[in-house]
């Protein structure tokens, strides 16, 4: 490749730099002294200290937590139901509406989803007293809406790829439906619900603009204040801030990817003893 | 019915009907209220508009359809201008990903095996990081004195500082940059399946490089080149954060409108009539996508 074309691997040198470059950045000026972000006035750790000492941001990252480990198992529970709906059963009355409603979260603006939301929870509280005022809940029930949609084409790639003479077999020797889908299925796509459960949990993390539209006074996430800091200007805590996300995710990723390998080299070599 | 894990009927129901019935609530039926609530008129109240049905007196109700929301939208260049640019700002920046993100799927696709997972990890990861802070990483670097104007003086290149950060250009950067990888993905997916006896049975026969590119590879990329374009242009056209926060008073999106509608004008009803205004023109686009995945699966 690197002979025939030249101009292709500087494409995808190029494209690295310009998708890295920025993340880069923000990791090297959180280490900056200076309050001015782009000027560089030697090593400190000083804004991650200052970072443990913001209560308002600990407190928002904390709640931020709670609503995405919800959202995430809420998620992953629903959006395998609906990718095993969608996989298992081809043929029922409102298929054509399910693959729609699970298709169009994933591109659907945010700000639609969030202030169609919003009406919808102040209709219900009008009409049926439930859900009691918007904050946590409300975040946790928007967030696993969208959560879910990305779980399901995860969930629903590995059961279309998936060996089913398994299941068959253990019908076959009279197993027990639900045993079956506990003891085969589930332990067969568990490599998709853990990606499902991880991306949801970020994505969730990182929502500002449906938890802006659907949240109440007193429920303030990590992005909202992130965002109300970001537009006063650069501020090198923040910088801090995302140096830890980035860190984080990038140890997730990577154990994810460290476990999905040896699971597959583990495949692999019962298939060639077998 | 041999094969399915919970073949029963009951099994059957509750597996499509929890999922139907969540995202019917939480998803169909919320369409449905901003439909309505686009339609009644504004009230300083909480919350803040009128209900179309109203009782009147004792058992005689009133309803009241307001279409001067709709009226507004029509009329007001404002209203308009934000929807059409947001219609060519996504336009615009859906073909500057596709122009960069198609080499890289390329590239990838034909690299050695062994590398196409880490090197496709690669693309994924950032998205996995925080888009807020991403896109707050290109404040630092397009600002007047950031890190991009710093060095370009630092090299010698320019004397004055460009100013970028609050331009329609820092916003395309923050748009190409945050949606690369929707695009890289489903190119890399058609690209990689492709097949290459095709392109050696027409080099065999004569056929130049880029002329094979332009009759065998493009033509038959281009479920993969619709499936990202769409997954790019869908969500920009209703864009907030990046034009909030890259784009300047100038750059009218109808999603930022939307916001101030929501946020500072508290004008609910508006607000709706943008978002039902939102959804049907991105309907369209959207059953292209729809299109062009079921094919996919059937292939």
């Amino acid at each position: 490749m690197r002979r025939r074309f030249p101009l292709l691997m500087t494409a995808l040198l190029f494209g690295y730099a310009f998708l890295y470059g920025p993340i880069l950045s923000l990791i090297v000026y959180s280490f900056n002294e200076s309050r001015l972000v782009t000027v560089w006035a030697g090593f400190s750790t000083k804004w991650y200290g200052e970072l443990l000492q913001n209560q308002q941001l600990l407190d928002a990252a904390w709640l931020s937590i709670k609503v995405a480990a919800t959202t995430a198992c809420g998620a992953v529970v629903l959006g395998t139901l609906a990718a095993l709906a969608l996989v298992r059963f081809r043929r029922f009355r409102g298929r054509g509406t399910l693959q729609v409603m699970v298709t169009a979260p994933l591109v659907m603006p945010e700000v639609i989803i969030g202030l169609s939301l919003l009406l919808l929870f102040v209709a219900m509280q009008d009409s049926i007293g439930w859900p009691d005022g918007r904050g946590q809940l409300t975040i946790t029930l928007a967030h696993t809406t969208f959560a879910m949609a990305y779980v399901t084409v995860i969930v629903q790639s590995r059961l279309a790829h998936m060996d089913q003479s398994l299941e068959e077999a253990a019908l076959d020797l009279g197993a027990r439906p639900l045993k079956v889908f506990f003891t085969i299925t589930l332990p067969l796509i568990a490599p998709a619900l853990a990606a499902g459960w991880l991306l949801a949990f970020t994505l969730s993390l990182d929502d500002l603009v449906v938890a802006s539209f659907v949240s109440g006074p007193g429920a303030t996430t990590l992005p909202m204040v992130v965002y109300s800091s970001v537009r006063l200007g650069v501020s090198p805590e923040i910088n801090a801030l995302a140096t830890i996300i980035v860190l984080f995710v990038s140890l997730a990723v990577a154990i994810a990817g460290v476990l999905l390998y040896r699971q597959e080299k583990r495949a692999l070599r019962e298939q060639n003893q077998g | 019915m041999k094969g399915l894990p919970l073949s029963p009927t009951r099994g059957r129901g509750l597996i499509i009907g929890v999922p139907w019935f969540w995202l019917g609530l939480f998803f169909l039926l919320p369409f449905l209220f901003v439909l309505k609530i686009s339609l009644s008129e504004p009230v300083l109240a909480q919350p803040p508009y009128l209900d179309l049905i109203r009782e009147v007196e004792d058992g005689l109700v009133s309803i009241s359809l307001n279409f001067g929301n709709y009226l507004l939208l029509w009329e007001d260049p404002l209203y308009r201008s934000a929807l059409f640019g947001s219609l060519k700002i996504s336009a615009i920046s859906t073909l500057f990903c596709l122009l960069l993100g198609y080499p890289m799927a390329y590239a990838i696709a034909r690299a050695p095996s062994h590398w196409r997972l880490p090197l496709l990890m690669l693309i994924i990861l950032p998205f996995w990081t925080s888009f807020l802070i991403r896109v707050y990483a290109w404040i630092g670097i397009l600002k007047g004195n950031g890190l991009l104007n710093n060095f370009l003086i630092w090299s010698g290149l320019i004397d004055q500082p460009l100013e970028i950060l609050h331009t329609p250009l820092a916003v395309y950067i923050g748009i190409v940059y945050s949606y690369l990888p929707f695009v890289v993905l489903p190119l890399y997916a058609t690209l990689v399946r492709l097949d290459l006896t095709l392109l050696e049975a027409a080099a065999d026969l004569g056929c130049r490089p880029w002329k094979q590119f332009l009759t065998i590879t493009l033509p038959l990329s281009l479920p993969g080149v619709i499936a990202g374009g769409m997954l790019v242009f869908i969500p920009v056209v209703g864009e907030f954060v990046i034009p909030d926060l890259l784009g300047g008073p100038d750059t009218l999106m109808i999603g930022k409108l939307m916001w101030t509608e929501f946020f500072s004008n508290k004008d609910w009803p508006l607000a709706s009539s943008l978002a039902a205004v939102l959804l049907v023109v991105l309907i369209i686009p959207f059953v292209a996508l729809r299109h062009f995945e079921q094919r996919e699966e059937t292939i």
